[in-house]
């Protein structure tokens, strides 16, 4: 077998970014193993159909070949991967974030999809953890691999797995820390867990300075896990630790000319509406004149209009009016006119944002100004954050909403701090939920990994070998953990193991120091929904390979090769 | 290839374009047809049973489902040979008239061609045969009759339902939790099933899935889902006693059908025109808002404008609901969809005690649940599940679970699984072959032994000597007289499928055997294939 091969592959689709990892070999493709003359032809051309061992065995080889793909991203002391995109441009990404480069890919083998969807749904359900899932389920099919050479039926290790799944999350249920109640503890476990997350990526230097960040970001969200009202916005320049939060609401718009730079006490009406000609929505009206002066006139009447809608918008007694739409010349100068700040062509989710910040509603009409909540803020200045002007509120009323603005020295850099901080803000908004909290630095591994032993120990029967083998899968993360970070894993490991058997062990592997340390010394700390989602969707996913017994690829669809 | 001459000796063209075409005729066709059919069969004989493997499929497009129900790995194959399509067409049929059983049926058609071919080589008759198989479907599907037991369920007692929808369940991905799997499709179908009819439309269970979550976390709903948000961000989250107008017009100005057009010439005009614009909007909100509801569905979108006179008017709405999901709204709810706003009534308005927008994971996916509704006869079963494939297998399984609970309530006789009706009606058979005189008389035996096909694969499957264990369980119910032994898969150590609570339906075998038949009389009796050979 002969395992991965990288190869340029004709260009079918145009992905972000394209990476090509072709694991499907191509000798055992054809079926030749039918007899007779005339079966040859049951599929279609070009469709193929794997059996038995050999299906199972390409299953194994494409899952392990994403996993070692991934796998020396996982830890503090992971590297990261460079994915360039065959798009226009050859694009390039930097990053550390396991549903990310694994998204990317382009895979062939059907059963490194399943590994790469459940990382993906990992990504969308708790954030962080998605490369450990993929190791981890890479790790159980390798396992596996094992027992079915030893000639185990797949059935068999499938309902070991999920022995040993059940008991392991009754382990780390049996260990977690609540301290729900506690608020100053509280406080601490969501820094520790943002350090944890945060250590593994680029932003691991400043650390502590983005887990504050994030914490404060998430605090001011109250219980709600919308990660929307966190605004992130990206300027190239100055160093990550210049990256700051900002209480108020950075829109990055310009203010319009001849219209005041800065206003105290703003009254704010955020709008959604057409600031050029209203377009008659009565189907079918057209205009017809017959004559110029008659354009002139209804010309007039336009205008006419565009001047009322703006007199009923003044009418609301703002000063300030924020629109998602474009402003044209005319309203604009009769903003100025009167003194407002006009800010056009807001997007979309600066609109919702804004209006969540300063507590004003979304208009499109503009006829009952009485009953229009308008939005408040304490000032509207214009700021500069490296060459750009940006407009700062600030002094909102409701704080859930808040900016981030990251500096960085490049975009790469940039894009990956957000990652990253993306990661770090999705498991404290989970962890805000959820409060249960775990030890990080492979503790939950080999806390999960001794019980699980325990039980095979005491299982009768073919599936104790299976439960086994779960135990081993669950200590090559710290191994992996370990290996990455250039230390004698088997040494580290073995120690870990050795004072795990003592009660109410805090041993986890201390990758800094490069050896076993108090986890609860050291501050690591994970949240236990995390855990348990990777547990799971691992298990679930090895499972899922295991119980295939063949694998039927249709013909691809044709496409024309444009390239 | 025959060639046919006139009166002077000019052949006819009988077949356009003879040499492009493969002919195949006689035994050597009805062979080839046989070996195809097996070779689909064969594809699934490995999937049945709780031990059963699953199939790995890849469409054409790169996309994987992972499966193990029959109907939907035929179905995903991209069969091109036109007897294995038939058997596509076979497990179609099973699934579209009973739901469960598709891979079982296939798997008896495969047999009973098998033992087809064998007959052909001594030399019988392919209807001679297949006349023969007839007549032994009937007798089969007369003992399995005599076999089947009334099986007494009722609105308090589901736990027989749930003990058959658990054995469907049992041989699917999803066997970790069966039993709430199963307890939630019984409810569902017995939430909608009108029992004095005793007909269950499946329609108005609604299978929602959505990524995330494990499978523990899956739920009835006594109500819909709706996967749309409110159109406005700012609008109430939650509404509770919520009266419902349910629109399929938009909120627009209308838009006549014949064409028409509206002149503009002078200012005047011009400004009533844009009043009456505004009039419009304004009345169809008052309209909604004066026959007290206090949510709008709405088929389709509508502008801002109005969108902001929804909000402004406190009155929530949800637009771009498909017309599906909007028909088991109403139903749901009790309401009517109204087609105009002149048509709005307080009397049409739905009614449902909860409705609230509940979002999930990271991303801002959100959800509309309807719950407490007027008319519960509409319910949702919402499967979380870690990945895609896992959702849409978890799909497939409740389908079934569904179907089998659903086939229970129309007829309500079981007979019993783990091949123990199969073993039965072979046993039956076998004993009737004996009084025809004739050809069939094989045919009939050959039919008994094809019937054995299903239990030698479950055994096979679950690890199994087939053929210790078939012969012992078949010496058994002879011995004992009683239909109940089968294939011990799960290791139980009984083989008494009525201690183990394995049950079919008796609708779903008999149609199993039925089609099985029908299918491989129409194979036999095609002696020639004509197909364009390859280029």
């Amino acid at each position: 077998l002969s395992g991965i091969r990288i190869s340029d592959f004709p260009k079918h689709r145009a992905y972000d970014q394209v990476f090509f990892l072709c694991t499907k070999t191509q000798s055992y493709s054809r079926p030749s193993y039918f007899p007779w003359r005339c079966i040859e032809k049951i599929l279609k051309d070009d469709a193929s159909e794997e059996k038995g061992e050999r299906a199972r065995m390409a299953s194994f080889v494409g899952a392990i070949a994403i996993t070692d793909l991934v796998k020396t991203t996982l830890g503090p002391k992971g590297m990261d991967k460079i994915l360039q995109s065959t798009g226009r441009g050859h694009e390039v990404t930097v990053t550390n974030d396991g549903a990310t480069i694994l998204k990317s890919l382009h895979i062939d083998n059907p059963a490194a999809k399943v590994l790469i969807d459940i990382s993906k749904v990992q990504d969308d359900e708790v954030g962080d953890g998605t490369t450990s899932v993929v190791v981890l389920a890479g790790e159980l099919l390798r396992e596996a691999e094992k027992l079915v050479a030893a000639k185990i039926h797949p059935m068999t290790i499938i309902s070991g797995y999920r022995m040993a799944a059940e008991c392991a999350r009754n382990a780390l249920l049996q260990r977690v820390v609540d301290n729900k109640e506690n608020a100053e503890k509280f406080k601490s476990d969501l820094m520790k867990i943002a350090m944890t997350t945060l250590s593994s990526k680029i932003l691991s230097q400043d650390k502590e300075h983005f887990a504050q960040l994030a914490v404060d970001a998430v605090m001011r969200l109250k219980g709600s896990t919308n990660l929307e009202a966190i605004q992130i916005i990206k300027k190239p320049g100055g160093s990550l630790k210049d990256s700051f939060l900002d209480e108020g609401f950075i829109l990055d718009k310009k203010i319009g000319l001849g219209q005041p730079k800065r206003i105290e006490n703003a009254k704010i009406l955020v709008a959604n509406t057409a600031m050029d000609t209203d377009k008659v929505k009565i189907y079918g009206a057209r205009v017809r004149v017959d004559s110029m002066s008659k354009v002139a006139e209804i010309e007039g009447a336009e205008k006419e209009k565009m001047r009322e809608k703006v007199k009923k918008i003044l009418g609301h007694g703002i000063n300030c009016f924020v629109n998602r739409q474009l402003i044209y010349n005319f309203p604009e100068e009769l903003f100025a006119d009167a003194g407002i700040l006009a800010i056009e062509h807001a997007d979309f989710d600066g609109i919702e944002r804004l209006a969540l910040v300063t507590g004003g509603e979304i208009a499109s009409t503009f006829d009952n100004p009485e009953s229009v909540k308008l939005g408040h803020c304490k000032l509207i200045e214009e700021i500069m954050i490296g060459e750009d002007k940006l407009i700062h509120f600030s002094g909102v009323e409701m704080g859930q909403a808040c900016t981030i603005v990251l500096r960085g020295a490049s975009h790469h850099v940039l894009d990956e701090a957000e990652r990253s901080l993306h990661d770090a803000l999705c498991v404290l908004s989970q962890t805000v939920n959820d409060t249960r909290v775990l030890l990080g630095g492979g503790w939950p591994e080999m806390v999960m990994a001794k019980e699980v032993d325990e039980l095979a120990r005491k299982t009768p029967g073919k599936k104790s070998h299976a439960i086994e083998a779960f135990s081993r899968a669950l200590v090559a993360i710290p191994t992996i953990i370990a290996d990455n970070a250039g230390l004698d894993s088997a040494d580290l490991v073995a120690k870990l193991r050795a004072e795990h058997h003592k009660e109410g062990c805090n041993a986890g592997i201390d990758v800094i120091s490069g050896s076993v340390g108090d986890m609860a010394e050291l501050g690591i700390s994970e949240a236990f929904k995390v855990k348990q989602a990777v547990l799971l969707s691992a298990t679930e996913a090895a499972e899922m390979i295991l119980r295939v017994d063949e694998i039927i690829t249709c013909a691809p669809r044709k496409r024309e090769d444009r390239m | 290839m025959a060639l046919a001459f006139d009166e002077y000796g000019r052949p006819f063209i009988i077949l356009k374009e003879q040499e492009q075409k493969t002919r195949l005729s006689g035994l050597e066709a009805q062979k080839a047809n046989i070996s195809a059919g097996r070779a689909v069969s064969r594809i699934l004989r490995t999937s049945l049973g709780p031990k059963g493997m699953d199939k790995m499929l890849q469409s054409p497009d790169g996309d994987v489902t992972i499966t193990n129900d029959g109907a939907t790995i035929l179905e995903q194959m991209d069969v091109d040979n036109q007897i294995a399509k038939l058997m596509v067409e076979l497990s179609r049929s099973q699934d579209y008239e009973i739901g469960d059983g598709t891979t079982g049926v296939v798997v008896m058609a495969g047999a009973l061609l098998e033992q087809a071919e064998r007959l052909l080589e001594r030399g019988i008759h392919p209807i001679r045969i297949a006349e023969g198989y007839e007549m032994a479907s009937r007798i089969a599907v007369e003992h399995l009759e005599r076999i089947a037991q009334k099986f007494d369920f009722g609105p308090t007692n589901i736990e027989p339902l749930v003990q058959t929808c658990m054995t469907t369940l049992s041989s699917k991905i999803v066997n970790r939790c069966k039993r709430a799997l199963a307890e939630i499709s019984v409810k569902a179908v017995l939430s909608v099933a009108d029992l004095e009819r005793k007909d269950v439309n499946l329609d108005l269970i609604k299978v929602e899935g959505k990524v995330g979550g494990k499978l523990e976390d899956t739920e009835l709903i006594y109500g819909i889902t709706v996967d749309k948000d409110m159109s406005h961000p700012q609008m109430p989250k939650q509404i509770e006693d919520a009266k419902i107008a349910i629109l399929t017009c938009p909120f627009e100005p209308p838009k006549p059908k014949t064409k028409h057009k509206v002149d503009i010439d002078t200012v005047e005009k011009f400004q009533t025109l844009r009043q009456q614009e505004q009039k419009y909007f304004d009345d169809m909100v008052q309209k909604c808002k004066d026959v007290g509801a206090t949510l709008v569905i709405c088929q389709w979108g509508f502008d801002d404008e109005a969108n902001h006179l929804l909000m402004h008017q406190n009155l929530p709405a949800v637009r771009w609901v498909g017309g599906v999901e909007l028909e088991l709204i109403a139903i749901a709810t009790g309401g009517r969809i109204v087609p105009r706003f002149q048509e709005l009534t307080p009397e049409k308005l739905g009614r449902a005690g909860l409705v609230r927008e509940k979002s999930f994971g990271t991303t801002k996916d959100k959800m509309l649940y309807i719950e407490h509704c007027a008319n519960s006869r509409a319910v949702t079963i919402f499967i979380r599940g870690g990945n895609k494939m896992m959702i849409e297998e978890t799909k497939r399984s409740i389908h079934d679970a569904l179907c089998v609970a659903r086939n229970l309530i129309r007829n309500n006789f079981i007979v019993y699984g783990g091949g123990a009706a199969e073993i039965s009606c072979s046993i039956a058979v076998e004993a009737a072959a004996d009084k025809y005189p004739g050809v069939e008389q094989y045919a009939i035996r050959a039919f008994a032994d094809a019937l054995d096909a299903v239990p030698v694969a479950l055994a096979e499957n679950s690890g199994l000597q087939p053929i210790e264990t078939l012969s012992a369980v078949k010496s058994q119910q002879i011995k004992e007289n009683n239909p109940h032994f089968g294939i011990d898969c799960n290791d139980v150590g009984t083989n008494d499928m009525c201690e183990q609570n394995v049950f079919e339906t008796l609708i779903g075998k008999q149609q199993q055997i039925l089609l099985a038949t029908q299918v491989v009389k129409m194979i036999l009796k095609i002696d020639d294939v004509i197909s364009p050979s390859d280029y």
